[in-house]
């Protein structure tokens, strides 16, 4: 069950969520999932001819673990908005702490339903941010 | 090299339809095991899922394609869903348009000058409402660099 309107005060949050670590069939199952099939993230040639030191995370693979964090703590039908901003690449071998609070409680008015606006981030354990990332959600009657 | 001309540009619409078992791939894949993606048999989308309307993009359609990036120099720096309303359901006939929205540089902390991609798409239901839009910002590199500013 979602959290009651009682219940999403300012500073609300969900557990806290540790994935990994994270590997190249991760990367790979998430590149069929969603049909990014960029070769940087599972052809290690290509990405080193590219100089980075091996592939690395699709950052929208993350960002999709964060708002299904989200989503798992607030009802899928209830999402409005979700954003993030990508900082830190991910590696193969990361942990990644998904993280959030509600950080506004909007009141409906003139038909608007009332929602809380989250912040959101991913974090490399061991590293930093990888994903800074804020969402709105619908609190239904 | 960016091409800058491609701001302004619009695909041609296009059709997406939303499946129960691309939707539990979805999940699966980002690591979910909220049962209102597994186990619903008309199941709503993940907040990412439209990510994957390029399975829907007719073959060198893709209004990205125009602006010519480097994938070797390419990052994600960022992404936003807007719904007007629940997520689209499995079953759904989405009608997606694309369009490029802006370029701009910026000098970078350290890849030299960088080159950013916006591009807003918009998914109308069967009825033409607007359901969801998904706007990306893709940054061309100066040269390869492993980065604070995307990913």
């Amino acid at each position: 069950m979602a959290p009651r309107w009682e219940d999403l005060d300012v500073g609300a949050a969900p557990e806290p969520r540790t994935v990994g670590p994270l590997n190249r069939t991760d990367f790979v199952r998430y590149q069929g999932a969603s049909g990014d099939f960029n070769p940087i993230h599972h052809d290690e040639e290509f990405a080193k001819s590219a100089g980075y030191p091996s592939v690395f995370s699709v950052g929208m693979l993350q960002a999709g673990i964060l708002a299904t964090f989200a989503t798992d703590w607030l009802g899928a039908d209830n999402v409005r908005t979700f954003g993030v901003q990508f900082r830190e690449q991910v590696w193969p071998g990361d942990r990644l702490v998904c993280s959030g609070a509600v950080i506004e409680k909007v009141d409906a008015q003139n038909g608007s339903e009332r929602a809380v606006k989250l912040e959101l981030m991913v974090e490399r354990v061991g590293g930093g941010t990888a994903i800074k990332g804020w969402a709105t959600f619908a609190v239904p009657e | 090299m960016v091409d800058a001309s491609a701001v302004g540009t619009t695909d041609e619409p296009y059709e997406m339809t939303v499946e129960r078992g691309k939707i539990r791939e979805f999940a699966r894949a980002t690591m979910s095991e909220n049962p209102e993606y597994l186990e619903d048999p008309i199941p709503p989308i993940e907040p990412t899922f439209l990510t994957s309307v390029s399975f829907w993009t007719p073959p060198g359609r893709s209004v990205f394609s125009k602006v010519k990036m480097d994938l070797r120099r390419v990052l994600h720096g960022g992404q936003e869903y807007i719904f007007h309303g629940p997520p689209p359901r499995a079953g759904q006939n989405l009608t997606v348009q694309t369009r490029v929205a802006e370029v701009y540089e910026k000098e970078g902390k350290r890849g030299g000058t960088m080159t950013f991609v916006v591009t807003v798409a918009e998914f109308r239901d069967e009825r033409g409402m607007l359901v969801a839009e998904a706007r990306s910002t893709a940054i061309e590199t100066g040269k390869p660099a492993t980065s604070k500013e995307g990913a």
